[in-house]
């Protein structure tokens, strides 16, 4: 070191010395990420500590909260044994079919009527308000209409739900279709593209990442209107099985089933998800 | 042979105080290399959208062959600006589209894609995705597509806009070969006075306000290229360097008008 070397600052630590954020510092390393999945595990991790914790000092009653063990054992009891003439395979499956045929039903109407809304002005103008009137009723606040016009049959169950997912599904198609971009439609119709066939090989594709939005949110509506439409005359179905045991207190069917319905909507996000890197790897790169 | 034709053409667009282009006539003949040059903002792309028909002229007229335009048609391939591909479709895919609209059988496409994708150089990226693909590789799926569409006329808006200088340089040969080969009349806008000069047969300077024509240049080093003269060889000769100089004024007189 040279006597005139005071003048030269130590690179290293410059920056922790003097406490300025220097420009002579050297660039630090970054941070390792911390990524969110471990810090998620943990959380669940904890929430299922308080619960046991709590259930086994019986700070709470057991009709209040049963302990993750009696949670446990009913399932095995009500998978094998069945509960109200069912068995949990039978209610998940009859759930299931109602989700299902909703969806596919949301599909067929929203599908079409988001592109019209998307697409034309008279579409928006007629379907639009009826979407806005439609979305925010609570599923329960229609469902006795339904079961006066429709009756207390499967149709009805499906059809409340159908109803909750199809805005969702109808406005997500819309933007998606408002959100294709001009160049790309002017160069399929200069490509010599009939409107019939912009819409086909353009629109629709381009609007496909945006439609798989609205499923993955329509599957999260229907899951929330499945208690409500399994109110009226279901004998099977989740929902059902949750609400006949609240009414007979037996609290371990009930938080029992709704770990069950978290679980399968857990897994069916993450299978939509699948689907959507599968069907549309170009969302987000172009 | 058909001309396409622009015939003091004026573009307004609706809501707009002042027209984009006011009284600008163009003609592109079959073995022409029109450029339109000018600063931004100038109606460039108004009028490669009114040959294209895909603008419609508030007056004055278009026509291809005599007949007036009233739609975008195949006879005139465009080039976007962004190349406007699609992502959900391999690079194969691409070129063949506008064959997939007529119906052709999808072996005999997918064959014509391959012939084309090989003309621009990419024999080998049939399969690949549309991001898988560098700008410049991008910017020859456009053309290839384009070109499957058999136009007589190619509308090209800023096709190297967005590459770098080399791939540029590269990529402006091949358009001159693609024209020679495909036997098509081009118009092209372009911000590179050299681009210009090395491609055009004709360059269309226009400034704005509302846009019009300043100046027009017939050219040939384009057609010396298409003769066989090495790109460079040309660059070199002086006459290149005094056209680039008259050019360069004749952009900056009307920046200044
Ligand atoms: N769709 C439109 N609606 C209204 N005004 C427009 C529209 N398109 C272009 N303009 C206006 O018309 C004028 C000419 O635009 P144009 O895009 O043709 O210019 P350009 O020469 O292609 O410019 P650049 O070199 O930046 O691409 C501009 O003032 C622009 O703001
Ligand atoms: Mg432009």
């Amino acid at each position: 070191m040279s006597v005139g070397s005071y003048t030269e600052r130590p690179t290293a630590e410059a920056g922790e010395k003097d406490g300025l954020s220097v420009p002579w510092s050297r660039p630090r390393p970054k941070r390792t990420g911390v990524s969110a999945r471990p810090i998620s595990a943990l959380t669940l991790l904890a929430l299922l500590a308080a619960w046991t914790v709590s259930a086994e000092l019986q700070l709470v009653s057991p009709v209040f909260l049963p302990s993750p063990a009696a949670v446990w054992t009913k399932l095995v009891v009500v998978a094998r044994d069945g509960f109200v003439d069912a068995t949990l395979t039978q209610h998940v499956a009859a759930s299931l079919w109602r989700v299902f045929a909703a969806l596919i039903a949301a599909i067929g109407v929203g599908v079409p009527v988001g592109l019209a809304i998307g697409i034309s002005k008279v579409g928006r103008g007629v379907f639009d308000p009826l979407l806005e009137f439609l979305r925010p009723i609570p599923p329960l606040a229609y469902l006795p209409l339904i079961v006066i016009w429709f009756g207390i049959g499967e149709p009805s169950k499906v059809l409340v739900i159908a109803i909750a997912m199809l805005a969702p599904v109808a406005l997500s198609t819309a933007a998606g279709v408002r959100g294709v971009s001009r160049e790309r439609i002017d160069a399929a119709r200069s490509l010599g593209a009939t409107r019939g066939q912009v819409v086909r090989h353009v629109v629709l594709p381009s609007a496909l990442p945006s439609i798989l939005t609205g499923l993955r949110i329509a599957l999260g509506a229907g899951w929330s209107t499945l208690v409500a439409a399994e109110l009226v005359a279901a004998t099977r179905g989740l929902g059902f099985m949750i609400q006949s045991a609240a009414q007979f207190l037996v609290t371990d069917v009930v938080v029992m089933g709704i770990l069950v319905i978290a679980t399968i909507a857990f897994a069916l996000e993450f299978v939509i998800r699948r689907i959507e890197r599968a069907l549309v790897p170009w969302a987000g790169r172009e | 042979m058909p001309h396409l034709t622009l015939d003091k053409v004026t573009v307004h667009y609706d809501g707009q105080p002042a027209p984009a282009v006011e009284r600008v006539s163009l003609d592109v003949g079959k073995g022409d290399f029109v450029v339109l040059v000018g600063r931004s903002g100038c109606g460039k792309t108004s009028l490669l959208n009114v040959a294209a028909g895909l603008v419609e002229p508030a007056r004055g007229r278009a026509t291809i062959g005599g007949r007036p335009i009233t739609a975008p048609g195949p006879d005139r391939a465009v080039v976007f600006q962004n190349d406007a591909l699609f992502p959900w479709l391999t690079a194969r895919e691409n070129v063949a589209f506008t064959l997939r609209l007529r119906g052709v059988p999808a072996d005999r496409r997918a064959r014509r894609a391959d012939e084309l994708l090989k003309l621009v150089k990419l024999d080998n990226a049939g399969d690949k995705r549309i991001w898988e693909l560098s700008g410049g590789m991008r910017q020859r799926v456009g053309l290839a597509r384009a070109l499957a569409a058999e136009p007589e006329f190619l509308l090209l808006d800023e096709p190297l806009g967005a590459l770098d200088a080399l791939t540029r340089e590269r990529m402006q040969t091949t358009l001159l070969d693609l024209w020679t080969a495909a036997q098509v009349g081009v118009l092209m806008v372009t911000h590179g006075i050299e681009e210009a000069l090395v491609l055009a047969t004709r360059i269309v300077v226009l400034a704005p306000g509302p846009g019009h024509v300043v100046r027009t240049f017939e050219t040939h080093f384009g057609r010396r290229y298409a003769a066989g003269e090495p790109i460079r060889a040309i660059k070199a000769d002086p006459a290149f360097a005094a056209a680039r100089a008259d050019l360069t004024d004749a952009i900056f007189e009307g920046e200044a008008a």
